[in-house]
Parts: structure tokens; C-alpha cells; sequence
């Protein structure tokens, strides 16, 4: 279909031609905010299944040929190829980008098959066919996939949802954090992790939480792993100083000059996870990266070279993958409505964020979340929670009562995450079930037990009441 | 079972943080009584963000409080066309560039822009009464002060553009935040020093959160007016002057 590497889709008596890969990657991606606002957009419907079709005839070999950021200019596309598995990318090097959809969805194409192919595919591949897929493709296809890691307990088992405890606080106060934490536990949220998203990014402040969290992981003997939110030099900076640090947290995206406007690059990552592991503090294992990705951040940073948001999120989880980590998490719709503007959008950015990074071998979770300009409220995160959670996702949020209180958007709750767990039949991480269930959390069949006074947690919610200091059980 | 009766330990969480802990509820889902105050606090932030701020009436606020108004529009046409396309919130309209020439190259040292941003009610609700507090302080500092300029559906970086059509030497855009569940009439204060269009983030300086239950009006006057001082004799603001001031953040959205 195409010719000097134009291509072209032909739809009744209209013909539709695409300069280059980037252009028909962009135009054939369902309609978004974001693209319409970089310009790249298809600018009718006719003219995006137009893409679609030239795309489904694209020989997925073409991505390895032409990389859509020339590998001089790019670290991320230097990524990319250097460490693509021909030889796990065999079974479908022979295929177009339509064949490869139609071969994901065989029976046959199970957990194992998926495990052993995830090298071979790079961010291109499975960003372009999941254009070709309906959200229902997306659901079914990456709840065959399964990735698991491990620090202190393990992620991505069968049948289990793991939630990150977000108790974050306007003024990091010990306290309140506190408080939020032993709410989430009750409700038997906080294994993927505990992690804060401190208000001001500075050491000092870093080391304070970590420390907090670790003296209550010690007290209980809590399977779980905590993380302050900070850029990754203050992480650092804290290993330096000797705090006790489990995971090491960055936002990344999917460009060289977007992660430049994040103040990274793939060495810091490498020095950052190098300190992490040197720091031996796993039970478990040894995943201990935290990365939290989000369509539109390379748009954002000017960064985005016309390749569409979609992609350039694919393209985050290729640096993702680079560094084992515990877990990566979509913030889906934190970003406003210029990028994704509806529920709809939403929606489908998660499932598609959360295929890809399957795909690709990730521990994927999803905040599933809007902020009050998006045309979106707490009955779409209903959907988006469910569906995604259907589709075998890692891990979603645990905030209290859904309402971030330092970062004002809502999030999912411990309660989301409850009923998402009730309504599936999932369950907390092997080992973080075994200890609340010893913590009279859970009953046996996995219900919440009520707070008895005087007991377990709650003896911990009457010290932390009486006052901040020496709340720790001696 | 119903976990309806939480234990007083449990309860006293709720004295510890604003967040929405200990909620009533009912099997592992919220309690209808938790299910509805959430709704209330969304439905504010909602109205907020679509609250069209009635203009002609906020400038008879202004002129009442002893202000000269002119009244200007970004590009972008609505509230979706705004929610949709940021750039548009930053550029003035040909209509409002036609309205600026008897106020070009003024020179005051501070253009006081006012702008709905995100939430108008928060316009409406506090700018004249923060613009009042400012203006004595600005007076004991002999400031010159532009007119108020009304910017209907603008970003923060539309005060850029009009405080180089002004030749401030400061821009002071007072816009609506984000809402949140906590508040839905929050002001955002932004200084620029040597406003122009190209502005970075990292070249302003925000206090943030400025409402009577927040950081109340007066105070947040007083640190305006300390920040100014600093920006005018240091003749920058942004990352610099928070350095220096370690009080304060940088950075809009």
C-alpha cells in the first residue's frame, strides 16, 4: 500500500495518503485532546479508519527499519533498538500490524507465549496495533499476559489486585499521614506500596517519611514496601545519607527532551536503581523501581517530535522496562482535559496504557483518576476500575475517600479497591493477605473484619490519638 | 456485615487530617450519608469550574472598590474551546489588542491583571477585596498600578503579553485555581517580572491557595507586596527569587 514510503488507504472514491510512520501512527489513533492539540489528529473520522487501514497492512518489520526519532537524536530510540530480542520477536516477525492483532487474540497465544515475545516487541509495535483495537481486544488480550515482581511480597499473582496507599498530606505532616496509612491498612490497602507524594521535594522532608514508614513496617511486620515520591537525585541523596529506602520513584516519559524536562535521563535511572539495589533491602526480590507515566507528558514538555500521545506513552514504558521495576503506574487522567478530555478518553487511555506496558513485560497499574475541568466523574473511574481490573491490572490506587488532599484530584479509594476486589474475586498479595488476616483485618473468606478497640491497628489509631509523639508499639 | 459502627479510636482518625478517613460504611462500600457529602464537594468544584463570571458586573465591583477597569478576552471563544485548548487562554483577541492602545506604554511598575481561569467564582468572590489590601501596600511603596484588566477566559501567560503592551515592569496575574474537593474558590497569585510572551513557568513565582480559609486575603496581600518589593529590586522573579525567599512556590499550572 504504500510508495516511497508514503502510505496510503483508499475509503470509496477518497484516497488518504500519510507522509511518514509518525504521521499515520498519529492519524490512525482514536480521537484525543491531546493529539487534536499538537496538531496531529486525524481530522475526520473517515480519515482515521483510513489510517487504520494503511497501519493493518504495515509489515511490523518496518518499525525496527524506520524508527519514528532518528537514533542519533534520541536516547529512548537508541533504547529501543539496541536491546530489541530478534530471536523472541520471531514468531511474529512475518506479520502486518493487523495479522499481529489477529494473532493476539488466538487461543492458543496464552501467558507463556506473551512472557516469551514481550522482548521482541518494541513500544511501536504494540502501540500500533492496539489502534486497531477495540477495548474489549485490549481487555481480553492483556489479561492473558501476566508479570509478576517482588520486593517484600509479590505483585501480579492470579486472582490478586494490589493497591498503593496514597496518604498524602498538605504540609507532609507526620500525623495525619499517619492516620491515612492505618485507614488504608484496615481496609487492607498498601501492597503495592505506601507511597507518598510529598508536598515539598526537598531531603530532609524525604528521609523524615521514609523513616516513618519504616518504623511502622518494623513495629507490625508489615510484607509491604514504601516510597517517597520525590525526583530521583533526592532519592539519592537520601541512599547517601543512609535512610532506609525501598523503592526509588521518577516520573518518566517517552523522548530524550521530554525526560531532559523531567530532569533525567536513562544514567541517572541506571545510577538510581543501582544505589536502590545495593541497598540489598528486599525480602522477596529485588524489584525496587517505581515509575508513574502518563499520556501527554512529552506534549507537555514540547518534547513529542509529532509522534501522538498514545505512542510516546508506549515508547515511556520501553524506559520503563530498562529497570526492573516493582511497578509502573498510568496516571490516566491527572494530566486535564487537553489531552484527555472526557471520561471516554479516559477510559480508553488507561486500557490502552495498560495493554502496551503488558505487552511489553511491565508490571502495569493505573491510577485511575480525573481532575474537576475534565468532563469526567467517579462513575467513569467505576468503569475504567472495573474493566481494567478484568484485565488482570497489577495495581490501582488507594486514596482515602477517593479526594487527594495535596495533589486536589480524585483518585480511587480503599473502598473502590474493595469492591472492585469483592465484585472479581481478587485478593491482596499473597503475603500482605496472610498478614492481615493475622492482623484480624480480613476474615477468612476475605472480608473486612470491624476495628476492635484495643486490638491489632486500632491499638495504633488510640496511640496516634493521643498525641503524635511515641505512637509506636515499644 | 456492617461495619456501621466503628469503634471511638477508630473514629478519632478524622481529628488527625482533612483526608477521608474513617468513613461510614456499609459491607466494603461507602455509607449513603459518605456517598452524597463526597457528591456535594464535587458539585461545588463542578459549578466552579463552569461558572460564567458576569463581567460587567465585576468591573462595577472593581470601580466601586476605587479601581479603573478594562475589560479584555483571550482567543479562546468558551469554556470548552478554553478547557480544550490552553494555548488560546494565553493570547489576547484582536478586539482586546484593539482596546489596549490608550494604555500602551503606560510604564506602571505592576499590571494587575484579574482572570477567570479555572474557577470564576473565586474572582468574584475575593479579587476586589485582595486588590484593596494590596493597594495600601503598594501605596506605602509608591508602586504605580495599571487599571485592573479583566481578562475573560485567560491563563495565567495571558498576562504576559498584556503587561509587555503596558511596559510594566510586573505582571500580577490574580486568577481562579483549579478546583478542588477541598475548595472551589481558591486564587493563584502569579508574578512576572518583565512579562513577555515566552515566559516559562520557572520565571514566575505563585502563592497559591489564597482564600478566608486558606491563605486569608490580607496575609496573602502582604506577601504579594513583599515579593514585589524583592522581584523589583532584584529585577527578576521565578526559581531565583524563590531561592532567596524560601517561602514560596514557583510554578502554575
Amino acid at each position: 500500500m504504500q510508495d516511497n514510503g508514503r502510505y496510503h488507504a483508499t475509503l470509496g472514491q477518497q484516497r488518504f495518503s500519510f507522509k511518514s510512520l509518525v504521521e499515520l501512527l498519529a492519524r490512525a489513533s482514536p480521537e484525543r485532546s491531546g493529539d487534536q492539540l499538537a496538531g496531529v489528529a486525524a481530522e475526520s473520522a473517515q480519515e482515521r479508519i483510513a489510517a487504520r487501514m494503511a497501519l493493518a497492512d504495515l509489515p511490523l518489520q518496518r518499525f525496527l527499519e524506520e524508527p519514528l526519532i532518528p537514533y542519533e537524536d534520541d536516547e529512548v530510540t537508541r533504547l529501543i533498538m539496541d536491546s530489541h530480542d530478534r530471536d523472541a520477536f520471531r514468531p511474529v516477525a512475518h506479520l502486518t500490524v493487523g495479522e499481529f492483532r489477529d494473532w493476539l487474540l488466538r487461543y492458543e497465544v496464552d501467558a507463556a507465549t506473551l512472557r516469551a515475545l514481550a522482548p521482541g516487541l518494541t513500544p511501536e509495535m504494540v502501540a500500533a496495533v492496539s489502534k486497531l483495537m477495540r477495548n474489549q481486544d485490549l481487555i481480553l488480550v492483556a489479561s492473558k499476559a501476566r508479570v509478576e515482581t517482588r520486593f517484600r511480597n509479590t505483585i501480579g499473582a492470579p486472582a490478586t489486585l494490589a493497591v498503593r496507599l496514597q496518604p498524602n498530606h498538605p504540609t507532609d505532616d507526620p500525623t495525619g499521614i499517619a492516620a491515612s496509612i492505618l485507614d488504608g491498612l484496615l481496609h487492607g490497602a498498601g501492597d503495592a506500596t505506601v507511597g507518598i507524594n510529598p508536598a515539598t521535594d526537598n531531603v530532609d522532608s524525604y528521609i523524615t517519611l521514609t523513616r516513618l514508614m519504616d518504623e511502622l513496617r518494623q513495629a507490625y511486620a508489615i510484607p509491604m514496601q514504601s516510597c517517597v515520591l520525590a525526583h530521583v537525585t533526592t532519592a539519592l541523596e537520601a541512599v547517601d545519607q543512609g535512610a532506609p529506602v525501598d523503592l526509588i520513584f521518577q516520573s518518566i516519559a517517552g523522548t530524550e527532551a521530554a525526560n531532559r524536562a523531567f530532569g533525567i535521563d536513562l544514567a541517572l535511572l541506571q545510577q538510581a536503581h543501582d544505589a536502590g539495589r545495593s541497598l540489598g533491602r528486599g525480602t522477596v526480590g529485588q524489584n525496587l523501581m517505581y515509575f508513574e507515566t502518563g499520556q501527554g507528558s512529552a506534549l507537555s514538555a514540547d518534547a513529542h517530535h509529532g509522534v501522538d500521545q498514545q505512542t510516546c506513552e508506549a515508547r515511556a514504558h520501553a524506559v520503563a522496562r530498562a529497570f526492573d521495576p516493582l511497578l509502573v503506574n498510568t496516571v490516566v487522567g491527572f494530566i486535564g482535559p487537553e489531552y484527555l478530555y472526557d471520561g471516554k478518553q479516559i477510559i480508553r487511555a488507561g486500557l490502552e496504557d495498560h495493554f502496551c506496558g503488558k505487552l511489553l513485560g511491565l508490571p502495569m497499574g493505573c491510577d485511575v483518576c480525573y481532575t474537576n475541568h475534565a468532563e469526567a466523574d467517579q462513575d467513569d473511574m467505576d468503569i475504567l476500575l472495573t474493566v481494567l481490573t478484568a484485565a488482570g491490572c497489577n495495581f490501582v490506587m488507594g486514596v482515602p475517600g477517593a479526594d487527594d488532599i495535596m495533589l486536589s484530584y480524585q483518585s480511587t479509594s480503599f473502598h473502590d479497591a474493595n469492591y472492585v476486589r469483592q465484585l472479581l474475586g481478587k485478593t491482596p498479595a499473597p503475603e500482605f493477605r496472610q498478614w492481615l488476616q493475622a492482623m484480624e483485618v480480613l476474615d477468612e473468606q476475605g472480608r473486612l473484619l470491624s476495628p476492635q478497640a484495643g486490638r491489632g491497628l486500632l491499638k495504633h489509631a488510640e496511640r496516634l490519638a493521643a498525641g503524635a509523639a511515641g505512637y509506636l508499639p515499644q | 456485615m456492617s461495619r456501621h459502627q466503628f469503634p471511638a479510636p477508630y473514629r478519632r482518625l478524622r481529628e488527625l487530617t482533612r483526608a477521608r478517613v474513617a468513613q461510614d460504611t456499609t459491607g466494603s462500600s461507602l455509607a449513603t450519608n459518605e456517598l452524597l457529602a463526597f457528591q456535594h464537594d464535587w458539585a461545588k468544584a463542578r459549578d466552579a469550574v463552569h461558572y460564567a463570571v458576569d463581567f460587567p458586573a465585576l468591573a462595577s465591583d472593581m470601580r466601586d472598590a476605587g479601581f479603573d477597569t478594562v475589560h479584555l478576552h483571550s482567543t479562546a471563544g468558551d469554556r470548552p474551546e478554553y478547557l480544550r485548548r490552553p494555548d488560546l487562554g494565553r493570547r489576547l483577541s484582536e478586539a482586546s489588542l484593539e482596546a489596549l492602545p490608550p494604555y500602551r506604554d503606560s510604564r506602571p511598575d505592576i499590571c494587575l491583571v484579574v482572570a477567570d481561569g479555572l474557577s470564576g467564582i473565586a474572582v468574584v468572590r475575593h479579587a476586589a477585596t485582595l486588590l484593596q489590601a494590596f493597594r495600601e501596600r503598594a501605596r506605602e511603596q509608591q508602586w504605580t498600578l495599571s487599571p485592573v484588566i479583566l481578562a475573560e477566559q485567560g491563563r495565567v501567560a495571558l498576562g504576559d503579553p498584556i503587561g509587555e503592551a503596558l511596559g510594566a515592569r510586573l505582571t500580577a496575574m490574580i486568577i481562579g485555581e483549579r478546583p478542588g474537593m477541598t475548595a472551589a474558590d481558591s486564587l493563584g497569585i502569579y508574578l512576572t517580572y518583565a512579562p513577555r510572551p515566552g515566559r516559562t513557568d520557572a520565571e514566575r513565582n505563585c502563592i497559591s491557595n489564597v482564600r478566608p480559609d486558606g491563605q486569608p486575603l490580607e496575609a496573602a496581600a502582604g506577601t504579594m507586596a513583599y515579593l514585589i518589593g524583592r522581584a523589583l529590586s532584584l529585577q527578576l522573579t521565578g526559581v531565583a527569587l524563590k531561592d532567596q525567599g524560601r517561602l514560596i512556590d514557583s510554578g502554575p499550572s
